[in-house]
C-alpha cells in the first residue's frame, strides 16, 4: 500500500487529500471536504488524464495552427504526444475539427485542429 | 459622418456577444470595430482548454470558443471592421476611428458598447531594480509570441505572479521544451484557479514560492538571472532569504488593468476599485447611451461570464438606441462592505430591474466558511453561505426583483463578507 498526497481541483478549497493506493485501486481517501474530492482522488490516483494542447506549423501559413487532443490522454503520455504532434506536417486550408494526428501514441485519441487556417 | 444605432468597440468575446445580442433584439444598424486584424481578442492566443463550461456545457479551447461567436455574428450579418483603431469617443457619442482600409472615419452612434478589454501590468508598475535587459515579458505577451507567432521567448524561465496567465504559461513553456524554474508569488496564496496550480505547476514539479518576490534582475543585454527573496507580512523582502535563479527569461503575471483611455475621454466615470466604468443595472455608464462590459468593466476569471454580461450590455444598448430614453428615476448606490472589493454594478434603478440583477465582486482575502450578506439601508435582504471565498475567484450574487420590493426609494445597498 502506498500513500499519496494530492490537491483536489474540485473547487478553490484545494483540499489536501491523503490517498491510500493498493496496486491499481484506491483503498481510502482522507481529508476530502466533500464527495467530489473522493471522486477526483479515485480518478487521479488510478488513471490520471489531461487534455494536451499545442501548435503545429502549416505550410503556406505565416502563423501556427492550434490543436488539441479530442479527449484527455493518460498523463504519462503527455510528452510523447507533444513530440508526435511536433512532427505533424499540414497544408492549408485546415478547418476546426480536422484530424491532425489520428490515434496519437496508441491512446485511441485523435489530435484535432482548434482553429481555421 | 456615418449614423449607426449600436456601435461596439472591441471584437473580443465581450464585443462579439454584445453585437450578437444587439442584432438578436432587432437592431438593424450595428457596427463592430476591432483594432486587431481578426476577431476573437485574447482568446486567439489562449489555445488551452477550459472555456465554455458554463455557456456550452463543454470544454473548448479559446480559438474554438471565439469561433462560435464569430460564426454567429457572420450568420446574423453583423458588420465588422477589423484593423480599425478608435481614437476618440465624445459624450455626444461621436466616434473617430482610423484604418488602412477606410482612412479616417467618424460615426454618430445612438448607443455605444465599450468592450476594449484589459491589458497587462508591466515591469514598470512593479519597480523591480536592475538593468533593462531583453527577456522580461508580460506573461500574455509571451503567450502571444508562443501561440500566435510561433516564437519561443527563452529556455530557462522564472515566473513572477501566480495569476492564471502565468500558470498557463508555465505549462506552455514546459510543453515547448523550456525549463520553468519557479513561480514566485508575493501573496501567501495563489491568485490563480486551483485547477491551474495543480495542472500547470504540480504536474511538472514546478515550485510555487508563496510570500516571495523578485528583488533583482541580473544581466545587461539579456536576462542572466533573478534574485528571489521571501517577504514578511508587510510584503517587504526579508534580508538573508535571497537566492539566485540562473534564467534567461522572466515572465510577469502580476495583474490586468481595464483599458479605459477612450472611456475617460468620453467623460465616463471610473471606479477606483475595479478601474472600470461605474455602471448601473443595465451596464450603462454615467454618460447616457454608453454601456460597458467584459474586462474593460472589471477583470473576469472566466470568459463564460464575460459572454453573459456582454449580451446584457448589447441588449440594453440596442434598447437605448431605439428609445433614446434617459431615466431620471432615483437609484440605490451600491457600496463595498467589509471584506468586499469592486461590486459591479455600482448603482441600481430598482424600478428598472426586470427580474433579477447580478452583483459581482471579489473578496479582499481568503475566507473559509463565510457568508455573503446583502443589506439595503442596513436591512439584510440576502445571505448566502460559502465554504470558501478567495480573491482569485469572482463572486456573483443574484438579487431578485422580489427581494428589492419596497426599496425603490432606498439610498444604499451594501455587500459584505461575514465570517
Amino acid at each position: 500500500m502506498t500513500a499519496r498526497e494530492i490537491t483536489c481541483i474540485g473547487c478553490p478549497m484545494g483540499c489536501r487529500l491523503s490517498v491510500a493506493v493498493e496496486g491499481a485501486a484506491v483503498v481510502s481517501v482522507d481529508n476530502a471536504g466533500c464527495g467530489r474530492g473522493v471522486a477526483y482522488a479515485r480518478q487521479e490516483c488510478v488513471c490520471p488524464t489531461r487534455m494536451v494542447t499545442a501548435r503545429v506549423t502549416v505550410s503556406g501559413r505565416r502563423t501556427p495552427l492550434s490543436v488539441k487532443t479530442a479527449r484527455p490522454v493518460p498523463k504519462d503520455k503527455i510528452f510523447a504526444c507533444l513530440e508526435r504532434i511536433r512532427e505533424a506536417h499540414l497544408t492549408a486550408p485546415v478547418k476546426i475539427g480536422d484530424v491532425v494526428v489520428a490515434d496519437i501514441c496508441g491512446t485511441g485519441v485523435d489530435v484535432v485542429a482548434t482553429m481555421n487556417s | 459622418m456615418t449614423d449607426i444605432d449600436t456601435l461596439i468597440i472591441g471584437g473580443g468575446p465581450a464585443g462579439l456577444a454584445a453585437a450578437i445580442a444587439a442584432r438578436e433584439t432587432g437592431c438593424e444598424s450595428v457596427l463592430l470595430l476591432e483594432r486587431d486584424e481578426a476577431l476573437g481578442g485574447i482568446l486567439r492566443q489562449c489555445i488551452h482548454t477550459g472555456f465554455g463550461l458554463h455557456v456550452f456545457k463543454e470544454e473548448l479551447t479559446g480559438p474554438e470558443y471565439a469561433q462560435r461567436f464569430i460564426d454567429k455574428a457572420a450568420e446574423l450579418k453583423v458588420p465588422v471592421q477589423c484593423g480599425t483603431l478608435v481614437l476618440n469617443i465624445t459624450r455626444e457619442r461621436i466616434v473617430t476611428a482610423v484604418s488602412p482600409a477606410h482612412g479616417l472615419q467618424r460615426f454618430r452612434a445612438k448607443a455605444i458598447v465599450l468592450a476594449m478589454g484589459c491589458r497587462e501590468r508591466t515591469r514598470g508598475a512593479l519597480m523591480i531594480p536592475g538593468w533593462r535587459p531583453a527577456g522580461v515579458y508580460a506573461a500574455g505577451t509571451a503567450q502571444r509570441f508562443v501561440n500566435r507567432d510561433g516564437w519561443m521567448p527563452g529556455k530557462r524561465v522564472v515566473i513572477l505572479g501566480s495569476g492564471d496567465i502565468g500558470l498557463i504559461m508555465a505549462r506552455r513553456m514546459t510543453f515547448e521544451g523550456a525549463k520553468v524554474l519557479a513561480c514566485v508569488e508575493l501573496m501567501p496564496y495563489s491568485s490563480g484557479l486551483t485547477r491551474n496550480v495543480v495542472q500547470c505547476l504540480d504536474d511538472f514539479d514546478i515550485p510555487l514560492l508563496l510570500s516571495h518576490t523578485v528583488v533583482d534582475i541580473h544581466g545587461r543585454e539579456r536576462v542572466e538571472g533573478v534574485t528571489v527573496a521571501q517577504v514578511d507580512a508587510l510584503r517587504k523582502p526579508v534580508p538573508g532569504t535571497e537566492r539566485r535563479f540562473d534564467c534567461d527569461t522572466l515572465l510577469l503575471s502580476v495583474g490586468l488593468i481595464p483599458e479605459n483611455e477612450l472611456s475617460k475621454g468620453a467623460g465616463v466615470e471610473l471606479s477606483p476599485a475595479t478601474s472600470g466604468p461605474q455602471v448601473d443595472e443595465s451596464l450603462q455608464t454615467c454618460v447616457p447611451g454608453i454601456f460597458a462590459c467584459g474586462n474593460v468593466l472589471h477583470v473576469h476569471d472566466l470568459v463564460d461570464f464575460v459572454t453573459l454580461e456582454s449580451a446584457q450590455a448589447g441588449r440594453h444598448a440596442a434598447a437605448f438606441a431605439r428609445s433614446q430614453a434617459i431615466s431620471h428615476k432615483p437609484v440605490i448606490r451600491v457600496r463595498d462592505g467589509a471584506g468586499v472589493r469592486g461590486v459591479v454594478p455600482q448603482s441600481l434603478g430598482v424600478e428598472r430591474i426586470e427580474n433579477e440583477v447580478s452583483l459581482m465582486f471579489r473578496p479582499t482575502a481568503v475566507c473559509k466558511d463565510a457568508a455573503v450578506c446583502v443589506k439595503i439601508d442596513g436591512q439584510e435582504v440576502l445571505r448566502k453561505k460559502h465554504r470558501i471565498l478567495t480573491p482569485g475567484e469572482m463572486v456573483n450574487v443574484t438579487v431578485t426583483k422580489d427581494q428589492l420590493t419596497g426599496f425603490a426609494s432606498a439610498h444604499e445597498l451594501t455587500v459584505e463578507v461575514v465570517a
